[in-house]
């Protein structure tokens, strides 16, 4: 009898039918789009036509077969498992195994310790991410793998998660990278995320073999993951076909007719039991009624054929389109563009104004001002008057709309802005993090995963009966959740109504963290392209309860407040570039790496036909200026200042080598154990200043892939002390912190506390040296004595140290960590009084104090402070609240000072301009508990807080925007208290 | 905070989430019984994470958007008179950000306009006092002795399903059980030494006389984070899944967590010193647990089917081959000890179920497998993560390699055994219900003076 597999996965379905003994008769490789009985119904039709309609074995694998198997009641096996059934049975002498699905990657181990291994809840690195990454750069993946072969450069692209690598990727096309570059990054980031979340330190070598879809067609990947691991894998024949072989091979036990088959798939299209949202629209006069209100709600502002008398320009280059239109004096919109930015947006304005220019010779432009992401280079490419942050322009054209609004959600592309406005101020604002990505890219990205265009997509969801409830997590979840959708028989409409449901879930309860109507006020303005798609606005309308106003140019708004500003600060003459100068304007890239200092930016230059450079993608303003300013006042340079006296890492042969791993809470301890063992008389080595290539070095012992940035660099610091030649490592566990009386307790958290037992299990060269990881706390001195003596006598018998040397020890210790507490509170103190003599803004980074690690922060406090302000961190703010009165367990010392500091924001005097930006590291969970707490101490005193979230991420090209969003509502509101 | 005041006592419905699979309804006799109308909410579902969701910050761990999603749910549904409601909450304390979820909950009802209703915060710090709401000593040995039985029913239970011949008779054991406890409960019985014994007794025969088919099955073990483990709502129903994929599953008792907190008082003696009173309340604490424990042990020792669970010290001994035991965050040392100890007792294949981002996990969970890989060659341990937004498939497909795993090795151990001769091990003993009534005397003869 024939054997049937069929291997339904994430986005492909494939069918191989084989002769008893297994030789392949027919296979097919089809994408399902979600709809995946009929494609069944489709492929069975065609193995039908092949052998009739015998009765064959059946069995199904992957993980969308799992339902479908369980639902008909027909045989299933895990894919994983197939796979290594075909594997032996073909290649039998193979070693490993990496296949990589459309959301799955696995490897498997043959030999030396069987083992197989497939990611867990959160992988970036598979196929949909290669699909996400290329339609992002407008692509197709075959594309991708096509420039990548002539790359001169790889790009480090954070792989954790689709939303990280596209913080990364957005700014790389925006700056002009080039897209080759780019494409061997996108590579890189998935090998190295399969290297460092599947293999966790055990060696891939030997046969190894490559199945699934994108090792199959992408032939880049397959040769970035040769290069990576160092080895020569072979692509088999019918690699895409392992897992469904593995299906048709295994033990059979049900055989049907294939006419049967066919006949169960075609009934499973009626299934429905997924949890359901109620329907957007249940009838289409419910819909017309809908469209005829918001068209009524949002007149006023008319669209002109032809510029008449003095226009102004406004631009706004987002993250994913180009919005460009003029206005007239009395507001009037004259030919709007709204349009994929394609990661060209200067060819965008020029092609815009070269029309221009050629329809309206006479045209009378008296102002120009541009926003968005793209703002400096448009800005220098097209001389225009003014750049400003997005957050005002979206501000003005709100108001110039609806002047009593005192709401305003403005959804684009990658980013999300919210701010409420009381008293013609803007009060709070909120902004995505880094890992909420419910926008508009992200429904775009979906909707092209399923084979649609954004607007057929959304037009889909409308009248869906029964939309999926699919939650409101980020991207990686949200692909999870959409595969047991598909699983559970949802159709694409309802998986298109439940998507844009999601992305206001996103917008109301993670970033703004609503749970009533009523806090966001009366007159609510959404705006944004994101809000053009009715799916959305009515989910919106429906999950508040409240009728909003969405302005007709909704997409366009930031464009129209950008001509508005810049029709405000219109001089006699605008400067931008002329009719003729159009004519000849020329625009070259080239990308460089800055080597001005240890950052090692990498560089975009941009080069204009008449000699003008823009320079992008630096940290500092030397590539620019020749100079590296010097900061100034900016608590977290003089931080590092102060610990790079205890940085050593020279060995000193006659003494004992300890070696302290200079991460998490040895970024604040550093100066006391240092003290304390040259006190002792070792010779104190330390690991260097945390940089890319020191992760790297660690990462393939990381256990557990969705721990925080902080810890997992740990791995690195500690390869580098045994690199260093340590005799032994010190680093204690320390489930408590110092009290400093600010709270119920004073604990670390966990990772904090007990990450020294991670390294003891997990880095195998640490059993080479001394390591030394027994349990010891601060916040007691005399227990601390106690336990310190019987730790040095157990790991340094022959030391025989006396009890006097050890009290000497302790005491310069303490000292030593006092006087470095002291030393940054009283440079705290310093600033804020400069900061009250000269009103310049500050801003309070709080963080911890392993935030202060250039490779955790990425340079932000250096943004800041480049952005005019001062900068303070959370523990400059000496602690003297006494124990603090908060609304959740403040048990934990760090976390401790974060309240303090925000006390202090809050209590700041008037001529004090203080705001709070709280740094969050990703996958930080005490941080679930402290930002609201934070957020609301600070916001009682009508003080600012913005937080941001961290990871592996290097391009703070979004981070930038809102640091600049929120500088600009900084100013905005002292003008206006002028 | 809100006090509960004695007229509340009267008037007021408790409402408490469903934590533990066996435990809840007992608990619940033993509130009623002491006077408070208690409930446990037992809604499930979408909606009721979607209330946690909106209510909770969307990063805060899945227990608590489950938990306290509950709770919010009942209040919202219209079915309890919010002005006559209180709920009640489980705290364990400690450097986890568990020790929150009380706050997280009272800041949700303040978001609600609900920041009138009381909410009892039970812990064994003993934290909050109450006027009208107080854990008597009755009530406590009551607490205890429901322990007990209820890890006593879960292991039977467990152990008896997969194999029944009659389906649905183990249920029906279960609840005739519970039924006769909390009759028991309300009558103010039960909680004695000697009923305890007599009733574990009793039940494990009933069990035992529940006919059995012989199958052989792969066994499963569960460890992980406390909620998310025992929990069916948190869990996806990873029992029901494990048992419709053919398997015998063994959860480690309830008990286990609270013996881990009392041993954890004397390392905390050790490494950070402290006052011997408390050193000398945790000894104690864990000498009565050790004797309840006992119990169960003795009761299981004449039958062969069942699978008694290890003395704790034997779990202490097996953590400390693998972590040291001063990690006491979340489920700390103990979830290693666990791990080791199901694999030592017949459960190589061991499921670590926890909240997507939990944070003693990344130490305790995924932190040790590689060392209890290197302790256990053969052991097949997989992480799965739980959250509000990760999907069942994702869960499902890895228990199913997992499981897949599982039957190969099994394949491999039989084949292995096959040719070594040996056979597979032994029946139900003929005379197990003789040996048991022995064992009762037997418990008797502890001479227990707790």
């Amino acid at each position: 009898m024939k054997r049937l597999g069929i291997d339904i996965g994430s986005t492909t379905l494939k069918a191989v039918i084989t002769s008893e003994d297994g030789r392949i008769l027919f296979s097919k490789y089809q994408r399902h789009l979600s709809r995946i009985p009929e494609t069944a119904t489709e492929v069975l039709s065609l193995v039908k036509e092949i052998c009739n309609d015998e009765e064959v074995f059946v069995c199904l694998s992957g993980s969308a077969g799992m339902g479908v198997a369980e639902s008909l009641d027909l045989p299933f096996i895990q894919e994983v498992y197939a796979e290594k059934t075909a594997v032996s049975r073909f290649y039998p002498d193979t070693d490993a195994v990496i296949e990589l699905g459309g959301e799955d990657a696995k490897i498997i181990f043959l030999t030396g310790g069987f083992e197989m291994r497939m990611n867990g809840t959160c992988a970036g690195g598979t196929g949909a991410f290669i699909d996400q990454m290329a339609t992002l750069m407008k692509l197709s993946p075959d594309e991708l793998n096509e420039l990548s072969k002539t790359h001169t450069r790889v790009y480090t692209i954070a792989s954790r998660c689709g939303v990280f690598a596209k913080s990364d990727i957005q700014p790389l096309l925006n700056q002009g990278a080039k897209n080759e570059d780019v494409a061997a990054g996108i590579f890189a980031a998935v090998v190295n995320q399969t290297v460092a979340g599947l293999a966790q330190g055990r060696k891939i070598e030997g046969n190894v073999l490559y199945l699934g879809g994108p090792l199959t067609f992408l032939s880049e990947l397959r040769k970035t993951f040769d290069e990576i691991l160092g080895i020569k894998g072979t692509l088999p024949e019918n690699s895409l076909f392992y897992v469904a072989l593995g299906a048709a091979l295994s033990k059979q036990e049900k055989s049907c007719k294939l006419s049967d088959i066919i006949k169960l798939f075609e009934k499973s299209s009626s299934l429905k039991k997924y949890e359901s949202c109620p329907p957007l629209f249940k009838t289409e006069e419910d819909y017309e009624e809908f469209k005829l209100r918001h068209k009524r709600n949002s007149a006023g502002i008319a669209e002109l054929d032809a510029p008449r008398g003095k226009v102004y320009l406004g631009v706004d280059a987002g993250s994913t389109t180009v919005k460009i239109l003029l206005t007239d004096e009395k507001g009037n919109i004259i030919r709007p563009l709204y349009t994929p930015s394609v990661g060209k947006p200067i060819e965008i304005v020029l092609d815009y104004l070269k029309k221009l220019y050629e329809d309206f010779p006479d045209i009378e432009i008296a102002g120009s001002a541009v926003t968005g992401y793209g703002e400096e280079m448009i800005k220098n490419a097209f001389r225009i008057d003014n750049g400003l942050v997005e957050t005002v322009a979206h501000y003005t054209a709100a108001k110039k709309f609806r002047p009593d609004v005192n709401f305003i959600l403005d959804i684009g592309g990658q980013d999300m802005k919210c701010f409420k406005i009381r008293n013609d101020l803007i009060d709070q604002l909120f902004l995505n993090e880094a890992c909420s990505s419910g926008c508009g890219s992200f429904l775009q990205t979906f909707a092209e995963s399923l084979g649609y265009g954004v607007e057929e997509f959304a037009g889909l969801g409308l009248f869906a009966d029964a939309p999926v409830n699919l939650g409101s997590r980020c991207t990686v979840f949200m692909n999870s959740s959409v595969k047991q959708a598909q699983k559970d028989g949802a159709s694409v409409e309802n998986i298109s109504a439940g998507l844009s449901i999601s992305v206001v879930k996103n917008a109301l309860y993670k970033v703004i963290r609503i749970a009533k109507a009523e806090d966001l006020g009366k007159n609510i303005v959404v705006q944004g392209g994101t809000f053009l798609n009715d799916c959305v606005l009515r989910a919106f309308e429906q999950e508040l309860g409240v009728e909003v106003i969405r302005p007709e140019f909704s997409a366009l708004m930031g464009a129209y407040g950008a001509a508005l500003y810049a029709q405000k600060l219109a001089k006699d003459k605008s400067t931008l570039i002329t009719k003729d100068e159009i004519a000849n304007f020329s625009h070259k890239v080239s990308n460089i790496t800055c080597n001005g200092c240890g950052n090692h930016c990498n560089l975009t230059l941009n080069l204009f036909a008449d000699g003008r450079r823009f320079i992008a993608g630096n940290r500092c303003s030397k590539p620019v200026t020749g100079e590296k300013t010097e900061a100034s006042d900016d608590m977290y340079a003089y931080k590092l200042k102060l610990l790079a006296n205890y940085v050593n890492t020279e060995h000193d042969d006659e003494k004992i080598n300890i070696g302290l791993p200079l991460g998490l809470n040895f970024y604040e301890l550093l100066p006391f154990w240092h003290e304390f063992f040259s006190e002792l008389g070792f010779n104190v080595i330390t690991s260097p200043f945390s940089d890319r290539k020191l992760y790297e070095y660690g990462q393939y012992t990381i256990p557990s892939d969705t721990i925080c940035y902080p810890a997992k660099l740990i791995h690195g610091h500690i390869e580098a002390l045994l690199r260093e030649g340590a005799d032994a490592i010190f680093y204690p566990d320390m489930s408590y912190n110092i009290d400093e009386k600010q709270g119920d307790d004073h604990f670390n958290c966990p990772v904090v506390a007990y990450y020294p037992q991670v390294i003891k299990l997990n880095v195998a060269d640490v059993k080479k040296t001394k390591f030394i990881s027994d349990f010891i706390s601060l916040y007691d001195k005399k227990q601390f004595v106690k336990r310190i003596k019987a730790i040095l006598k157990k790991h340094f018998p022959e030391k025989n140290f006396t009890a006097k040397q050890i009290g000497d020890a302790t005491e310069a210790a303490y000292a030593e960590y006092a006087e470095y507490l002291e030393s940054i509170r009283t440079e705290g103190e310093k600033y804020i009084e400069k900061a009250k003599a000269t009103g310049k803004p500050v801003i309070l980074l709080a963080g911890r104090p392993y935030h202060a690690d250039p490779e955790i922060n990425h340079g932000i406090h250096e943004l800041i402070s480049r952005l005019g302000a001062i900068v303070l961190s959370e523990d400059s703010v000496r602690p003297n609240h006494g124990k603090l009165d908060t609304n959740v367990r403040n048990q934990w010392t760090y976390h401790a000072r974060l309240y303090n500091a925000a006390k202090f924001v809050a209590n700041a005097p008037e001529d004090l301009d203080i705001h709070l930006v709280q740094l969050v590291s990703f996958g930080c969970g005490v941080d679930a508990v402290t930002t609201d707490e934070v957020r609301s101490i600070v916001e009682s005193s009508g003080r600012l807080y913005a937080q941001i979230k961290i990871d592996e991420i290097s391009n703070t090209g979004a981070v930038t925007i809102r640091l600049r969003s929120l500088m600009s509502v900084l100013e905005l509101r002292k003008n206006k208290k002028i | 905070m809100i006090d509960f005041t004695k007229q509340m006592k009267e008037e007021y419905t408790i409402l408490c989430p469903d934590i533990f699979p066996t435990h809840m309804a007992l608990f619940e006799s033993i509130f009623r019984m002491n006077g408070y109308n208690f409930e446990v909410v037992r809604d499930e579902g979408k909606a009721v994470i979607d209330t946690g969701l909106k209510y909770l910050h969307n990063d805060m761990c899945y227990p608590a958007i489950c938990s306290c999603g509950q709770l919010l749910y009942a209040l919202e549904s219209g079915r309890y008179d919010v002005n006559k409601t209180a709920l009640l909450f489980f705290q364990t304390g400690g450097g986890c950000r568990a020790s929150n979820y009380i706050f997280l909950l009272r800041k949700a009802l303040k978001e609600m306009d609900l920041g009138f209703v009381p909410v009892i915060s039970v812990s064994f710090s003993g934290l909050e006092k109450y006027s009208g709401f107080k854990i008597t000593p009755g009530m406590l040995k009551a607490g205890f002795s429901s322990l007990i039985y209820g890890d006593m029913l879960l292991l039977l239970k467990n152990q008896t399903a997969p194999y029944e011949t009659n389906k649905g008779d183990t249920d029906n054991v279960v609840k005739k059980w519970i039924d006769e406890l909390s009759a028991q409960f309300r009558s103010g019985k039960g909680s004695s030494k000697k009923a305890i014994r007599k009733n574990l007794a009793d039940m494990a025969a009933d069990f035992h006389n529940i006919p059995r088919e012989k199958k052989d099955l792969v066994k499963v073990g569960i460890v992980g984070e406390i909620y998310v483990k025992y929990s069916s709502f948190a869990n996806r129903g990873l029992e029901k899944f494990l048992a419709s994929q053919g398997c015998e599953y063994m959860i480690p008792g309830v008990t286990g967590f609270l013996q881990y907190c009392a041993a954890n008082v004397e390392t905390d003696h050790c490494y950070y010193g402290g006052s011997f009173l408390k050193l000398k309340i945790g000894a104690l604490a864990e000498k009565i647990l050790a004797k309840y424990e006992e119990y169960i042990i003795r009761t299981l020792k004449p039958y062969t089917e069942f699978v008694a669970p290890s003395p704790f010290e034997k779990v202490k001994e097996l953590a400390d081959t693998i972590i040291d035991r001063g990690v006491k965050m979340g489920e700390g040392w103990l979830l290693p000890g666990e791990i080791a100890e199901l694999i030592e007792k017949g459960y190589p294949n061991v499921i670590c179920a926890q909240p997507f981002g939990c944070l003693p996990n990344h130490i305790v969970g995924k932190g040790t497998i590689r060392k209890l890989r290197e302790l256990y060659p053969d052991a097949n341990i997989f992480p799965v993560d739980y959250d509000a937004g990760a999907s069942a498939v994702n869960q499902e497909n890895r228990i199913k390699l997992m499981l897949s795993i599982a039957r190969d090795n099994k394949a491999a151990r039989a084949g292995q055994a096959e040719t070594d001769g040996q056979t597979e091990r032994g029946e139900t003993t003929d005379n197990a219900t003789a040996e048991a009534a022995a064992t009762v005397s037997e418990n008797n003869d502890i001479e227990d003076n707790l």
